[in-house]
């Protein structure tokens, strides 16, 4: 019997038991969705970091406090001891062959006249803030001045979300908003840069650390941006920054990262994230191809007498555990392919919500692990109905 | 006799079974259930095999079909002995010189007549398109053109019988064996096949006709009886 006619009895048993085979392949189906839809948001969420921060430059790098990479985790259970004075140091040692800027992030609501816009995130930057991060672009009016930041003027540079929601689109410029209980007067506001991940990334208003840190009655800074001018100064413009931190701070205190190693941490957990996400898919596989298992056993048993027959009429063993193994591949690969079906529609919808970047070798893999797991599984059952005896099996009620 | 006695003594020997023994063993018990068989069928022979229940009627045939190995003796079967054969050797000889006629029809549930009776060309290597005309071709000869497509379920218990003669005619095997082939059909429809095995006898096909009935064993050439494992007379 030629393998083509074997698949074609294949398929015409898995019809002939609709529902059993439907139910059978339930397992396979949902562990294949669930690895193409998982690694998809992994991958989506990596991207959209990768992005995120790709959009910083790349000649960027973090001062952030605790330390990574070290005995500790990132972080780590130490108190926070970067301050303005070490972005001011770092501006002194560097000179010219960096700008930086503190930062300190909060969220906190906005108001003007009766209007409100919550859950702004408002950045407390310096002026070379908007040197560092180029995808940062003024739409309207301008940026604030050293000497605006420096004194903790109160004014303000806002996201078009800000303007729609607190002016229904007017001209804000020059207008007084509050931010918590404070009036600032808008300077200017920046050019759409889109949402992800349920983060409107136009939401957002911009104020000088030092007013930042009046605000919110704040004495740290929660990290500081270098941009090296160069990409050939990015090594030494870092080794001088850790330098100049270890003057006040010590190594445990601070971690000074490039967006190379930054892009590489994120690949890693990314990474990790994947692995596990798609072991546990992978286990509903396992546990699909026993249930194909059973079923098969069970189909065996039912077949008994047609085994015997068809051994009666000169089917070889090797026959029967071809025709036996087909189904049970057939059955696990089409729970493969029906996977793969729902797990790219659930990508491309979740994709409406949060991104998601379906890759090809998820979809290969899972494939590939079904059918494995199709053969596995398929086995056990054929090796049984192979060595039937016909008369036995003819006899079978 | 009709062939043989047209063919005289030159008539090939088909069967030859010398001293055939079947024991069977299980844990506890040794049954014999066939022995020393001594049995020779020319081509052509249209031979009744009778004799009570248990008698060892099934074990015999089981053994002439090359279902089953015999514990002792030789068979021999068209010049070559298949006494100690493979279970792969033996599977591929029933397809090429044994049609099988079960008492309980054995087609395949949910499949047409036309598929059930390719059933043992599928595994000859026969493609698909001559298949068909072959089903096709001998269903009609048993006289079910009509009925190429329907399903074991849609089919009288004659209409499924003739559907397993051609099934079992369409390798065009040496040898027809059949295991009481009207022990589930009415004396009427059991008198057709029976008829259509003298047809097909007198067209030149072995047949071995299995049945503890009397009056149709008397419809063979030849009755050969059987009683506790023992040919007798
Ligand atoms: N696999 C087996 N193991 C043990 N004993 C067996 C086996 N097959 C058959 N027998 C025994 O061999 C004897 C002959 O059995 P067989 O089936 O050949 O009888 P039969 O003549 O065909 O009977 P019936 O007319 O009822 O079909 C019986 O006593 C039976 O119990
Ligand atoms: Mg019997």
């Amino acid at each position: 019997m030629n393998i083509f006619e074997t698949f074609k009895l294949a398929f015409k048993s898995i019809i002939a038991n609709r529902l059993r085979s439907s139910l059978t392949i339930l397992g396979i189906v949902i562990g294949v969705t669930s690895v193409i839809l998982l690694v998809a948001l992994v991958s989506g969420l990596k991207s959209f970091i990768t992005a995120q921060i790709s959009s910083f430059g790349a000649n960027v790098m973090y001062v952030i406090p605790g330390r990574i990479g070290g005995g500790r985790g990132p972080g780590g259970s130490q108190a926070n001891r970067l301050t303005f004075q070490d972005a001011n140091n770092l501006r002194v040692a560097l000179g010219g062959d960096a700008e930086v800027s503190a930062s300190i992030q909060r969220t906190s609501t906005l108001k003007y006249q009766n209007k409100t816009d919550r859950d702004v995130t408002i950045a407390g930057v310096e002026a070379t803030y908007f040197k560092i991060i180029s995808a940062l672009k003024i739409d309207k009016g301008r940026f604030f001045t050293f000497s605006e930041a420096n004194s903790g003027k109160r004014v303000v540079v806002i996201g078009p979300t800000v303007v729609k929601n607190l002016f229904g689109g007017r001209d804000p410029i020059g207008e007084y908003i509050s931010v918590g209980n404070l009036k600032y007067q808008v300077i200017g506001v920046v050019q759409p840069r889109g949402a992800n991940f349920g983060i409107d990334l136009d939401n957002v208003g911009a104020i000088s650390v030092v007013a930042a840190q009046r605000q919110f009655g704040e004495d740290r800074v929660q990290n500081i941006l270098i941009s090296a001018k160069t990409p050939e100064l990015i090594k030494s413009v870092q080794s001088e920054a850790v330098k100049t931190l270890k003057k006040r701070l010590t190594e445990d205190d601070f971690t000074v990262q490039t967006q190379e190693q930054t892009l590489s941490t994120i690949s890693q957990i990314t990474g990790v994230l994947t692995a596990a996400l798609g072991g546990i898919a992978a286990i509903s596989l396992i546990v699909g191809g026993i249930g194909i298992m059973n079923i098969m056993l069970v189909s065996v048993t039912e077949r008994t007498r047609e085994i015997g027959l068809r051994k009666a009429l000169g089917a070889k063993p090797k026959d029967i555990r071809l025709q036996f193994l087909i189904e049970a591949v057939t059955l696990s690969a089409l729970g493969g392919i029906i996977g793969i079906i729902l797990g790219i529609a659930f990508s491309l919808l979740v994709n409406i919500f949060f991104q998601t970047t379906i890759t090809w070798w998820s979809i290969a893999l899972s494939f590939g692990f079904s059918v494995l797991v199709g053969v596995v599984f398929g086995v056990a059952p054929a090796l049984r109905a192979s060595k039937m005896n016909p008369i036995q099996a003819l006899r079978y009620e | 006799m009709f062939k043989e006695a047209r063919e005289g003594a030159s008539v090939a020997t088909l069967v030859k079974l010398h001293k055939v023994n079947k024991i069977f063993k299980t844990d506890t018990l040794s049954f014999h259930a066939l022995i020393d068989i001594n049995l020779e069928i020319k081509k052509g022979e249209f031979i009744g095999i009778v004799g009570p229940s248990g008698s060892g009627k099934s074990t015999l045939m089981n053994i002439l079909g090359l279902l089953d190995n015999p514990t002792s003796g030789t068979y021999t079967l068209d010049g070559q002995d298949v006494s100690r054969l493979g279970e792969e050797t033996l599977a591929s000889l029933r397809n090429k010189k044994i049609g099988f006629i079960f008492q309980n029809f054995n087609l395949l549930g949910r499949t047409s007549a036309l598929e059930n009776v390719q059933l043992p060309l599928i595994y000859s290597g026969v493609s698909k398109e001559e298949r068909d005309l072959r089903a096709v071709e001998i269903l009609q000869s048993v006289g079910l053109g009509d009925k190429l497509q329907s399903r074991p379920n849609q089919l009288s218990g004659g209409q499924q019988q003739r559907v397993a003669v051609a099934r079992a005619l369409i390798t065009n095997p040496e040898i027809l064996l059949a295991d009481e082939p009207t022990g589930n059909l009415d004396s009427k429809t059991g008198a057709d096949i029976i008829n259509l095995f003298k047809t097909l006898n007198k067209k030149g096909k072995t047949i071995i006709l299995i049945t503890h009935e009397a009056s149709i064993a008397k419809n063979a050439n030849r009755v050969i009886t059987i009683k506790d494992g023992k040919v007798g007379r």
